[in-house]
């Protein structure tokens, strides 16, 4: 059982990888050969034919494309009715079909990455601005998305499941709010202290789920479950009142909009577009990377997520661990509110958090928990929410943005069996997928 | 290793009893300088019979404000008593159990203080009904775990079952086709959780979250192609209430536990199945062993894998079922995202309730007296705002997990893959 870095090498004192570095999985046989993978074609060569984690999430993402296909075929009527007669004329039916699921896979491209028509207008006068808008709303979507997903990501990594990024989320959102319409600053200074107060704001709810979990000994999944419910409510008791955040004059659960200096700007061109939210979010990930792999607290998270009890017994102070890990989960969950209430969105509202926390987890999942696999993994499903609200519309809604969420568990349940996709693909070996180490069991 | 371990432990284990104590200690000061002294001067009144016929009970009233005083004074003397002694553990259960008694107890006292008699039946009868989806998510956990698989997906099989009942349901206009259609889709999640978590060997706590996601996709993405296109795919009909003659017409008891619809009737069977099934059986007694020693089990001969995929399964047509009550047994038309997390409470539930089915049960009952109570106290008092009234169930369950029962023991090997060396 090897896992991701074997291909993709994360730097690590040569004592600390052995020993408690990489989650070191009990049983875990030597890594044949040097632990680096050089990039030479036989490199590149084995990667494909043994399934390194690259190329099983490529075959992962592959395979959901093809399930998902098999969704679009079946709730187009078109296809189905050629499907009905296809003794009579398969060509007609396989026709059909490739045109009903090429048409909404490239229209999910041309949302979420590049429209081709945008070049050539670009090149009869258009704008070109215009060609890098689908992958500037793919950066703006992405954004929140990164930062739950690391929120999820540095608990995983000290053995915590953070389901509640979304209660995280809404503390972050709640405080940057207050911050963004209720008090008045410079511009800058403005920014700064709402996105800090939005970070304090989601740390304070993570902080309590650890000291909870440190005294207590109660469980995070259940403590973190309960307090996302306990959030929502919270949110809908301060947006229905006007003395607390609600828009004066207003019926519906919705805040005034924060002040203009408390925005994040865009780089360039007309929103939605990739600004200062997500120079935030890319910030986060290598301050995270640091993190985990330079510092002091980040070896002791990992050697508490690889065994609390070898932790402890090696005198790390595993319950100070848990704290200040989910106090910095909560922190970027609260970041990743900042980035859409300061950003995309400058006003909360009773739906404003979404599917974020949910979502996060995936993401998290997908990017086994690295930071750098989770901006990856948050680029990815921020495409496919901008690519699917785009084939929803191009589609007139035969089909729906829906088949997004059904993409992201298939892919991450594919990611997740690496035997099943070298079983599909035929491929030899058996290396892990990096994942054995992401969560444990209840008893931790 | 276990000796070292037990031994740095052993803060949390001395903190563990005051934890208890202190817990006590504050339910009953909320008890005596929340509730008791915010309490509105006049009586509080429960009502003890269903309007109309049968045997009428007299409506009991009691002054608000000194029963309050009265059930804090009895919390702080409990967390008293926990502190300076030891308790054996039947106490220890007891105790807690007379805390949360009188909390509530106190609250409805306060929420009711001067207002229109409250129903106790009707309250009862919402618990019980409320409680359905989670009782039968949380022993179809129960069943998952014991054999050594962690199941996280009972969100995904109460929403695929929800989904699957109310469109067989409404396409064939046959309920009962509609509740097994509502089980066959639980047990295909659960089928899938198998698969992919005994045989591909998948993290369970992954697989289950991932499950989830997908059947929330799919629903999703089924109701707008299906659903919400045509109407006759999402009619809403649903099972009529039953009484059971002679048991329905016994006072207090029969209008709660006795008139209600078959899914009522049906989690009963489930709870004393589960129950018998796992601790009075040599099957339950195997399934057991497999969750906690699946090596050991497979040296004496009991087929681990085997054993394992039949509990998933068998867990998801139980959850199924749940689903399928939230659609046909309740509302009837199915919406987005109906299960609304009831899943995770169970999962809640049944670790709250140490991984028993009759601890699983009690938490249960206990999410679903909360959730009753957020709908009704609003509408008997009005100084409680809706969204805060929400919240308890949800703090209820922090303080019960955090203050009372601390840290759990899961089956020993649930959630670990069982390879063959």
């Amino acid at each position: 059982m090897s896992d991701a870095s074997a291909a993709v090498p994360e730097p690590l004192p040569a004592g600390a990888g052995a020993a408690a570095g990489e989650p070191a999985e009990p049983g875990a046989a030597p890594r044949p050969g040097g632990q680096r993978a050089r990039l030479t074609g036989a490199a590149i060569i084995q990667a494909v034919t043994q399934g390194s984690s690259a190329v099983i999430t490529i075959l992962a993402i592959f395979l959901a494309l093809v399930v998902g296909a098999v969704l679009i075929v079946f709730s187009d009527p078109v296809v189905t009715r050629a499907w009905s007669s296809f003794f009579a004329d398969p060509g007609y039916a396989l026709g059909q079909t490739w045109q009903a699921v090429s048409y909404a896979y490239s229209q999910m491209f041309e949302g979420a990455i590049l429209n081709p028509s945008t070049i050539s207008a670009a090149f009869h006068g258009g704008s070109v601005a215009a060609i890098f808008y689908p992958l500037s709303s793919t950066c703006a979507q992405a954004t929140p998305l990164i930062l739950t997903g690391l929120s999820v990501a540095i608990a995983f990594r000290a053995g915590l499941f953070n389901i509640g990024a979304a209660g995280q989320w809404v503390g972050g959102a709640i405080v940057a709010t207050w911050l963004g319409f209720g008090v008045s600053l410079p511009p800058v200074i403005h920014i700064i202290v709402c996105v800090l107060g939005a970070f304090v704001g989601g740390a304070v709810i993570g902080w309590f789920v650890g000291l909870l979990k440190a005294r207590t000994g109660a469980h995070e999944v259940i403590v973190t479950i309960m307090l996302n419910y306990v959030m929502y409510d919270l949110l809908q008791y301060l947006l229905s009142h006007p003395a607390m955040l609600q828009k004066p004059g207003q019926t519906n659960q919705i805040a005034p909009y924060i002040a203009n200096n408390a925005n994040l700007g865009h780089v360039g061109g007309p929103p939605p577009q990739a600004g200062v939210g997500f120079l935030i979010a890319v910030a986060a990930a290598a301050a995270v990377a640091w993190l985990l792999s330079r510092s002091t607290t980040g070896f002791q998270f990992r050697t508490v997520g690889a065994s609390a009890s070898a932790a402890r017994t090696a005198g790390i102070n595993v319950e100070r661990s848990w704290i200040v890990v989910m106090l910095l989960a909560g922190g970027l969950a609260g970041l990743s509110a900042a980035t859409v209430i300061q950003g995309t969105n400058t006003q909360l509202t009773f739906n404003s958090y979404g599917t974020y926390g949910p979502d996060g987890i995936t993401v998290a999942l997908l990017g086994r928990a690295k930071p750098m696999g989770v901006v990856l993994a948050g680029l990815l499903f921020g495409a496919l929410h901008v690519g699917g609200t785009y084939v929803e519309a191009a589609t007139l809604g035969q089909v729906p943005a829906d088949i997004v969420q059904v993409l992201e568990g298939l892919i991450v349940l594919f990611v997740a069996a690496p035997a099943l996709i070298r079983a599909v693909f035929r491929l030899r070996a058996t290396s892990g997928t990096g994942m054995e180490a992401v969560t444990k069991g209840w008893n931790g | 290793m276990t000796a070292i371990v037990t031994a740095v432990r052993t803060p949390l284990a001395v903190n563990r009893r005051y934890t208890a104590a202190v817990t006590f200690g504050v339910l009953g000061l909320i008890n005596i300088l929340v509730v008791g002294l915010l309490a509105h001067s006049g009586d509080a009144a429960f009502r003890l019979s269903p309007g109309g016929t049968g045997i009428q009970i007299p409506v009991i009233r009691v002054p608000a404000a000194p029963v309050c005083f009265v059930l804090g004074a009895i919390c702080l003397g409990l967390g008293v008593l926990r502190a300076t002694t030891e308790l054996s553990q039947r106490a220890k259960r007891l105790s807690i159990a007379a805390v949360l008694l009188s909390f509530v107890i106190a609250l409805l006292c306060w929420a009711d203080a001067g207002a229109i008699p409250l129903n106790v039946i009707n309250i009862m009868q919402g618990t019980l009904i409320a409680s359905i989806p989670l009782i039968l998510g949380a022993l179809a956990g129960c069943l998952c775990e014991r054999s050594g698989v962690i199941n996280i997906a009972i969100e995904g099989q109460l929403l695929f079952g929800a989904f699957a009942a109310a469109i067989v349901a409404s396409a064939f206009g046959g309920l009962w086709a509609g509740l097994v259609a509502g089980s066959l889709a639980g047990g295909i999640v659960g089928l899938l959780l198998a698969v992919f978590a005994i045989t591909f060997l998948v993290n369970q706590v992954i697989l289950g979250v991932v499950l989830n996601v997908l059947a929330l996709g799919m629903t999703d993405y089924l109701y707008d192609r299906l659903m919400a296109q045509n109407a006759s795919y999402n009619t809403g009909i649903t099972f009529g209430s039953i009484k059971i003659p002679g048991l329905s017409s016994i006072p207090v008891i029969g209008p709660i536990f006795f008139d209600s619809n078959i899914f009522l009737y049906i989690t009963y069977a489930v709870i004393i199945g589960v129950q018998v099934a796992l601790f009075y059986t040599r099957w339950g007694l195997r399934v057991r062993a497999v969750g906690e020693h699946p090596t050991a089990a497979d040296t004496v001969g009991i087929r681990v894998l085997w054993t394992r995929y039949r509990n998933v399964i068998l867990g998801g047509l139980i959850a199924g079922i749940g689903g399928a009550y939230l659609t046909i047994g309740s509302v009837g038309s199915f919406n987005p995202d109906i299960s609304s997390g009831f899943g995770y409470i169970a999962l809640a539930a049944l670790i709250f309730g140490r991984w028993t089915p009759l601890g699983s049960l009690t938490a249960a009952l206990l999410f679903g007296f909360c959730l009753e109570l957020a709908l009704v106290l609003p509408t008997v008092n009005s100084a409680l705002p809706p969204p805060i009234m929400n919240m308890a169930p949800y703090v209820a369950t922090i303080i019960a997990v955090a203050g009372l029962v601390g840290k759990v023991r899961a089956p020993k090997a649930d959630g670990e893959p069982y390879v063959k060396s």
